[in-house]
């Protein structure tokens, strides 16, 4: 059978083709232009080859931001996956309890980041703060104003506070769709608690944890708005992550050239990270 | 291996009960030897499945007792009181091999790994499932993830009871009959009692020797198969047990005798009383043979199935199924039924008048 031909259909993706082209590829290509080119304004570029890649990627400032990237990034999936599963295991099953507890997990994913921040900042200050008051009152010498601890403690506590709840409800909607047959199985077979958690529960959960985890890993490394309002990247440059450290440099210094480089560098570690997090995961999978 | 007692058990879901229908199950009093085989057999809904899960523990009944040889375990969990249950879906352990799914239930129990390799190489051969015994159980089918699960439940030598709820909705037929029979003869060699739920009357009757029927969280009657068959005490074992199943038809009752549309028929009920709200006539169409006298009723449809003729009739009454062999002739049109008066019996109110 011959297809009727109608290159008019091509008209009907002009919309989507306009709209990603705009919110997607030319800002994109303008980052790569800057990347490789230097501007003094005035629409005047000089061509620069790779010299701003290889000028990040040799910097300390770089590697030091990366650092502190992967540790935060790190420090949260480790406290927040678990925790996660924890919360989710002790949840009640039906009943009322169901429904408080869904939407007093619900709350922290619904308040925008930068009130997040500023509800943080506010409550860990440590003269007026509630946290931070109470924290000095009991002997502590807290500061997250001044001192590095204190700092990371406060930021980590606060991305702990607003998104372990995601976790908690992927689990607990993974938690949910097991048979309870399985259970009951188990309870026959004499299996102990732990058993049960993990020859049943883990194994069950495991494409739940998997979006989990791209998730949680791919926001917290581009996080920027947070710890933006609470430390403003300090004391120091010791909460500067990534994205505050390239926002410094882009609009604090005005340096686009190596900005844009550092955007792109970072663009490919975020995929680079996804791809090969995923790939793992699926392989796994096809094994079975 | 232990008797099993249910004395006046009863069950609810709900909190409260209002009326009978609140009820999953309902003065249940059950009796088991020691190393029986027996069936629940009852349509889906009627309460098999809660019944066997009080027995095994995973659910606490709302009144009444369990007794194991006379020892009260109603509150005891089911490791406590040593059974195995196989469910009706395949339950695998993905993240382990085959082998290490059948010796689950013996490691959780302390066994040395020496008596742990024996009893599954036994219950792998039995099920031939010796060839996949280092893969991972995630990779097999329905019906070798079924298997695994049947091998969990019979594992374990010791238990007091093995109990089935309908193991077999997911295996193929032809694989139905192989493993049903496995389990008779297995049935045979441990002399273990068993208990097997379904809702397939030919399952639960090539299985079991005694089958309890069980309908809207009551049981109707318990029997062998033959009992079940010939003398069944209530109509819904009559038109539930059998294929097609009992002719139950309208009666009244004058005098002690039964009448169908004014014609007295003979039956094996002694009938004493009449006060019934509704009195019945059964009888297998087994048992209906086309005659010179009777009832009188028209031919509507013979369906020759190969083994036997099904004759569907009508009388004033209602229909009746008679069944005839198949190489004989039926006449057409208007004829008369008898009905073999051993096996014909008059029901008051759905109950059997003996």
């Amino acid at each position: 059978m011959n297809k009727t031909v109608n290159q008019k259909a091509w008209l009907f993706v002009i919309p989507v083709f306009i709209l990603v082209a705009f919110n997607a590829a030319v800002p994109l290509m303008t980052v790569v232009n800057y990347s490789f080119q230097e501007t003094f304004g005035n629409n005047v570029f000089t061509w620069e080859g790779t010299r701003w890649f290889k000028q990040i990627l040799r910097s300390d400032r770089f590697h030091d931001a990366l650092g502190r990237q992967f540790l935060f990034t790190g420090i949260i999936l480790l406290i927040q996956i678990p925790l996660g599963i924890f919360i989710a295991l002790t949840m009640p099953k039906k009943g009322i309890g169901v429904s408080v507890c869904l939407v007093l997990m619900s709350m922290p994913l619904l308040i925008p980041w930068n009130v997040v921040g500023a509800m943080w900042n506010i409550f860990a200050l440590p003269e007026i703060g509630f946290l931070g008051h109470t924290l000095n009152d009991l002997g502590f010498d807290y500061n997250f104003t001044q001192q590095i601890g204190d700092a990371w403690f406060t930021t980590v506590l606060m991305d702990v506070w607003h998104w372990t709840s995601l976790v908690v409800l992927l689990s607990y909607a993974g938690l949910r769709s097991i048979q309870p047959a399985y259970y009951q199985a188990a309870e026959i077979d004499g299996a102990s608690r732990w058993a049960v958690f993990r020859h049943i529960e883990l194994p069950k959960m495991k494409k739940v944890l998997t979006i989990a985890i791209l998730l949680r890993f791919m926001d917290s490394f581009m996080i920027y708005t947070e710890p933006f309002v609470l430390t403003g990247g300090g004391p120091g440059n010791a909460t500067a992550f990534l994205s505050i450290d390239l926002v410094k440099m882009a609009l604090g210094q005005f340096d686009l050239g190596p900005a844009a480089a550092m955007s792109l560098i970072y663009f490919f570690i975020v995929l680079l990270v996804c791809w090969v997090f995923y790939n793992l995961m699926m392989r796994n999978e096809e094994q079975k | 291996m232990s008797k099993i007692r249910l004395d006046n058990l009863s069950h609810s879901y709900l909190d409260k009960q209002n009326s009978e229908s609140d009820w999953a199950l309902r003065d249940i009093n059950l009796d088991w030897q020691d190393g029986g085989a027996y069936a629940l057999l009852g349509p889906s809904g009627c309460g098999k499945t809660t019944l066997l899960n009080i027995i095994s523990g995973l659910l606490n009944p709302t009144k009444g007792k369990v007794l194991f040889d006379g020892k009260d375990v109603t509150t005891q969990t089911p490791v406590e009181r040593n059974i195995a249950q196989i469910f009706q879906f395949p339950v695998i352990y993905d993240t382990m091999t085959v082998h290490d799914n059948l010796a689950f239930p013996l490691k959780n129990r302390g066994m040395t790994k020496t008596e742990i390799d024996g009893r599954v190489k036994e219950i792998a051969e039995m099920l031939e499932l010796t060839k996949t015994l280092n893969n991972r159980a995630s990779g097999l089918t329905a019906d070798g993830k079924q298997k695994i699960s049947l091998g969990r439940g019979l594992v374990r030598s010791n238990v007091n009871v093995i109990m089935f709820d309908e193991p077999l909705t997911v295996i193929d037929p032809h694989l139905k009959w192989v493993l049903r029979s496995k389990l008779k003869e297995l049935h045979q060699r441990i002399n273990r009692t068993m208990i097997y739920v379904t809702h397939d009357q030919t399952e639960a009757l090539t299985f079991a020797d005694q089958v309890v029927v069980m309908h809207e969280g009551q049981i109707v009657q318990t029997g062998t198969p033959v009992e079940l068959f010939e003398k069944p005490k209530h109509t819904f074992v009559g038109h539930f047990i059998g294929s097609p199943g009992m002719n139950i038809l309208p009666c009244k009752i004058q005098n002690g005798i039964a009448e169908i549309d004014g014609i007295k028929i003979s039956t094996n009920s002694k009938i004493k009383k009449s006060d019934f709200v509704k009195t019945e006539i059964g009888i297998r169409p087994e048992f209906v043979s086309l005659d010179k006298t009777g009832i009188p009723a028209k031919i509507l449809k013979v369906s020759n199935t190969g083994r036997h003729k099904i004759i569907d009739a009508e009388c004033s009454s209602g229909k009746i199924k008679a069944l005839s062999h198949s190489s004989k002739e039926i006449p057409s049109g208007s004829i008369f039924l008898s009905f073999n008066q051993k096996y014909t019996y008059a029901y008051g109110d759905s109950w059997i008048i003996e």
